[in-house]
């Protein structure tokens, strides 16, 4: 049994998914191996080949790998999946862009959103906006499958795996070629993998008001920033701060939502957090349901108040 | 330029899924089912081009029960110009989805396929991505902005950390995300003329498809409950809260 870890990373460093989707694998069993498909991404294959429980670093290089294309990445891994007999990507929106893709070469279904490994083929996926587990053997000869990171701990990074240069695909002739990027660096935490989550809503009125109101409480708190959808389309947040079924999955020790009503679609993102808050004016609004803490009342004053009491 | 749009009839979004006892999957019995939401966004997308001009023949394509003609009216009634339903019993895996498609496409060449990027009932955000592998097309997933000439593509896309833009050349496949637009209501009218519309009916037979599940679904279970915890008077009861739940 050998598994093949396509690692996430900006080429110069690993991101925190990586570390999570090796533990997923560790609970498949075999070798694993982690690939780094990127251009100029040393320090991230450096950074893999710490973590425990790697066999070696799979280091892939070349200009359409700089940007994760999902065809070049997708010609990379099928070269390599001879050696395989599963291949796991991070949910992180690189790896649910190229994984179907290398699936469907390899004439395999794509398990999507593992969250539970319980045995070499059997694996539990939340459906339905995770109102429903499903629990699924496959029969293929390969698993291929994205793992949700929120639901598997960081393995340690005591290891010293070797790094090893393979054959990296470049842009075909029918191709996708790069034009742009715009991605905002922030200071603040990750969403995906912080601790804590302030989220805001449709409530908040303007972009004007969520960065009043939502960031100083996330930066009080050293934590993310999310939004519902409605916040994001009405453009008081970036769209890469949704929370929820279609945005991102989150489950921090502690999730704020504030002027969020707490939609099925919003829950997907968030039930999974150890302990939920929720400030709504509306007693009735359905946040309530799986808060842990609810204050009912306008956030115009609760938000203050709260920054206030947090010292 | 010939644009198709593939389109899922799945559950209301506004219904809350309840699991089945035996487990053996979620009742759908007496359930609201409408077009998969991101399916209304691929349609909206595709039915602009043509009023763009860029677009001369739009056509959906469903693979579900007979009902999922409901589905295909609904696009039609949007603007879109003729269906094809492709019969199905069973819902039909992502990998036969896209062989199905992959062989609808053989007999339509259409120069453009735009989709969902996800059907909300088995949320797996595969079809259009293994589609584009088995055509060997290019594909641009997560769509917020899709412009399109004769021969490309430029698509922005929603990734984490923001946008990223990419030029695809045609034929693709182009995923829709949430804010690539809002799908307009059909009015009375295009109701109406809508339901003369041509809907081609096939089967996974007509095609050679072989559709049989290689997915086992063991089990389908109800995710760990959570309940309602308490109310708190103010923001100071809060903070000692979550200081004594250790949070803080
Ligand atoms: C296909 C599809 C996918 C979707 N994916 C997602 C997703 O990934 N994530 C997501 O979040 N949504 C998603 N949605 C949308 C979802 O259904 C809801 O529409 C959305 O979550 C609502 O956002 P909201 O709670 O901010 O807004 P609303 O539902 O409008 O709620 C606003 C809340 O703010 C409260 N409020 C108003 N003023 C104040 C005040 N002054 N003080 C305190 N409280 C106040 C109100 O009582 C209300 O409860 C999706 C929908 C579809 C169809
Ligand atoms: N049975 C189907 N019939 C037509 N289109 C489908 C079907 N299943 C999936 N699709 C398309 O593929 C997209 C992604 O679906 P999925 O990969 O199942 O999440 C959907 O948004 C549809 O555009």
């Amino acid at each position: 049994m050998a598994v093949l870890v396509i690692a996430d990373h900006t080429n110069a460093a690993l991101g925190e998914a990586t570390a999570k989707v090796v533990a997923a694998a560790q609970k498949i069993g075999g070798d694993i191996d982690v690939l780094v498909a990127g251009q100029g991404a040393q320090g991230a294959a450096d950074a893999a080949a710490k973590l425990d429980g790697v066999r070696k670093v799979l280091l892939a290089q070349s200009d359409a790998l700089g940007h994760q294309l999902a065809e070049a990445v997708t010609d990379t891994v099928v070269g390599l999946a001879g050696g395989y007999d599963a291949i796991l990507a991070p949910s992180t929106s690189a790896g649910k862009n190229f994984a179907p893709r290398i699936a469907a070469k390899l004439d395999v279904n794509q398990i999507t959103d593992v969250i539970e490994i319980v045995s070499a083929d059997t694996f539990v996926r939340p459906i339905y906006a995770g109102n429903a587990l499903e629990t699924v053997q496959s029969s293929d000869a390969k698993k291929v499958m994205t793992i949700r990171t929120t639901a598997f701990k960081a393995v340690g990074e005591t290891g010293s795996a070797t790094v090893e240069a393979v054959t990296a695909a470049g842009a075909a002739g029918r191709e996708a070629s790069f034009v742009g990027e715009e991605v905002v660096k922030s200071d603040r935490p990750e969403l995906v993998g912080a601790k804590i989550v302030v989220s805001g809503g449709r409530a908040m009125g303007s972009a004007e008001e969520f960065h009043k109101v939502i960031e100083p409480l996330a930066d009080k708190l050293g934590a993310a920033v999310g939004a519902s959808r409605a916040a994001v389309d009405a453009g008081y947040a970036p769209n890469d701060y949704q929370v929820g079924q279609t945005g991102k999955v989150v489950a921090p020790d502690l999730y704020i939502a504030v002027g969020i009503s707490g939609a099925i679609q919003h829950l997907a993102g968030m039930k999974d957090s150890k302990v939920i808050v929720a400030i709504n004016k509306d007693a009735d609004a359905p946040i309530f349901q799986v808060a842990d803490y609810g204050i009912v009342g306008d956030y115009k004053t609760v938000v203050p108040e709260l920054m206030t009491a947090l010292g | 330029m010939k644009v198709l749009v593939p389109v899922k009839r799945v559950i209301d979004y506004n219904v809350k899924v309840r699991v089945k006892p035996d487990q053996t999957g979620v009742d759908l019995a007496n359930v609201k089912m409408s077009m998969n939401p991101f399916d209304e966004i691929a349609t909206e997308e595709a039915v602009r081009l043509k009023e763009k001009g860029v677009a001369t023949e739009v056509v959906v394509v469903s693979i579900g029960p007979q009902q999922a003609q409901e589905t295909i009216r609904t696009a039609l009634a949007m603007g879109a110009d003729r269906g094809i339903l492709i019969v199905t019993d069973q819902d039909a895996e992502p990998l036969a989805v896209a062989k199905l498609l992959k062989a609808v496409i053989a007999e339509e060449s259409p120069n453009l396929v735009v989709m969902g990027k996800q059907a909300i009932d088995g949320d797996n955000n595969a079809v259009g991505q293994m589609l584009a592998a088995l055509l060997d097309w290019p594909q641009a997933t997560f769509a917020s902005k899709l412009e399109v000439t004769a021969d490309k593509a430029t698509v922005t896309r929603e990734i984490d950390g923001g946008l990223q833009t990419l030029d695809v050349s045609l034929p693709a496949v182009i995923t829709a995300d949430l804010r690539l637009n809002e799908p307009r209501y059909a009015s009375l009218p295009n109701i109406m003329k809508a339901k003369k519309k041509e809907i081609a009916m096939k089967t996974a037979a007509d095609y050679g498809v072989d559709v049989s599940p290689k997915l086992k679904v063991l089990k389908v279970t109800e995710p760990p409950k959570r309940s309602a915890g308490i109310k708190v008077a103010d923001a100071a009861e809060l903070v000692g809260k979550l200081k004594s739940e250790g949070v803080l």
